[in-house]
């Protein structure tokens, strides 16, 4: 597994290195904007990665409630976190587009309120983890996740129907991106998902290392007994 | 009151009998309700036009403030002398709890908004275009909104750390769709201008969604431990 992991490493390392160049050098200077354009090839991808990560914390979470396996617990709570840092990326590297295109920091509009909301929920989540003393925390935290879940829909029609004023995307609406420009785009977007990815496997490996190590303390202390030094059942992982 | 099962009942009796008693949640909520209208009006000081615009927003952010000091006792009480832990082994559904409690928060609030409603009106110098019976429905179904995650989230965060804050912090981000409906249907309402169709509609969804949502999963929270 450990070799797997520094393998799949290597590879995003080499591949974000080779989607940077592309999308910092290689990618043609877009004609209105300029270069500030260039932030596109890691905005839009960051949303996406964050997305598919929040997605992951949901089906988790939902496994969770059904069979109360431990590893599912964990990944939710990995893949919440990782996908807060990558939704918290979106939400600084957009004001910092929009304000040298649209001359402001920020709108309440359709997709901002919307992205802040998200992000908004999921800290809540984190947060909710963190301060929760119980041993149930997994189950509440589950459930505050199908909430979180049951209310992304909600939001995007409530902002949707008052306000409206993001301009429209670059690949939809017949404003078609140039092609060099989607290869570079589709590139960064597979690269961040790996990333995601990559950072969520680390992040939930470690989670499952430390649960580990509490569950070992715990019977050993538990086994000690008052015998000093020496306990009986001392594991070798 | 005979549709509602017998722990249903007798939860909810308690629990307005012993807050007819005290009358804790109820004065600390208009006193704190009363004080943030007052603050809003030395921050923001509207023409008669304007505060028809911005009132809406006011009103109910004071209302919602005031609901979460309403929600944050409502389970507070049950932890001592293990009152939850008898709920839990009880042979009543954990739902006619639930529903108790809900119902019981609705009460406490709607007497609130009853009291509060009039002094905003004095306050702002507010005339409603619309109809009476259109804001009603409004009151009902955001308070209902805010009342039912509310209470569901007040049962989550029992047992964590700052219960207090915790309450608000996972409330506020979920309730944002409801708020904002509730906000503008009374924006319209009380104005003129616009359709209120969409948001009290979007309000309904809202309701709905997530009363099947606490009915099916409270279960779980209650005998989580």
């Amino acid at each position: 597994m450990k070799r797997a992991f520094l393998i799949l490493a290597a590879v995003t390392a080499l591949l974000l290195i080779y989607a940077t160049y592309q999308a910092l050098v290689v990618a043609p200077t877009e004609r209105t904007m300029g270069d500030v354009q260039r932030i596109f090839y890691y905005h839009v991808p960051s949303a996406w990665t964050a997305g598919c990560l929040f997605f992951v914390n949901l089906v988790a979470s939902v496994i969770y409630l059904i069979r109360r396996s431990s590893w599912s617990d964990a990944l939710a709570a990995s893949a919440a976190e990782v996908g807060v840092i990558f939704c918290t990326i979106v939400l600084i590297t957009g004001p910092l587009w929009a304000r040298p295109v649209w001359g402001i920091w920020w709108t309440w509009d359709m997709r901002l309120t919307s992205t802040l909301v998200l992000w908004l929920i999921y800290v809540s989540y984190l947060l909710l983890r963190r301060f929760s003393d119980s041993a149930q925390t997994p189950v509440l935290a589950a459930v505050l996740a199908i909430f979180g879940a049951l209310d992304v829909p909600l939001v995007y029609f409530s902002i949707w129907f008052f306000r409206t004023q993001h301009p429209q995307p670059v690949m939809g609406n017949g404003g078609s991106l140039d092609p060099r420009m989607l290869h570079v785009f589709l590139l960064n977007l597979g690269v961040f998902t790996l990333f995601g990815a990559l950072l969520c496997w680390a992040r939930f490996h470690i989670e499952t290392v430390r649960r580990q190590l509490d569950e070992t303390r715990a019977l050993e202390a538990l086994l000690d007994d008052g015998r000093t030094g020496s306990s009986p059942a001392r594991s070798t992982r | 009151m005979s549709l509602l099962s017998p722990a249903t009942r007798a939860t909810l009796l308690k629990d307005i009998r012993l807050e007819w008693r005290s009358k804790d949640a109820l004065n600390s909520m208009l006193f704190f309700s009363l004080l943030v209208v007052v603050i809003f009006s030395f921050s923001f000081n509207p023409t008669a036009e304007e505060s028809r615009v911005i009132a809406p927003g006011l009103i109910w952010v004071a209302f919602l403030f005031s609901t979460v000091v309403a929600l944050n006792q409502t389970w507070a009480r049950e932890l001592r002398n293990q009152a939850l832990d008898a709920y839990r082994v009880s042979p009543a559904s954990p739902n006619s709890l639930f529903l108790a409690k809900v119902l019981g928060n609705l009460l406490f609030v709607g007497v609130l908004e009853a009291v509060m409603a009039p002094l905003f009106v004095v306050f702002y110098n507010l005339r409603s275009v619309g109809s009476l019976w259109q804001l009603l429905l409004v009151a009902v179904l955001g308070t209902y909104a805010l009342v039912i995650n509310g209470t569901f989230f007040a049962a989550l965060s029992l047992r964590t750390r700052m219960r207090e804050i915790m309450l608000p912090v996972i409330l506020f981000p979920i309730s944002i769709p409801a708020i904002q409906s509730m906000v503008e249907a009374t924006r319209v309402i009380v104005t003129g201008e616009g359709t209120s169709r969409f948001p009290i509609v979007l309000l309904l969804t809202y309701d709905v969604v997530f009363t099947t949502a606490s009915v099916a999963l409270f279960g779980l929270i209650l005998n989580a431990e």
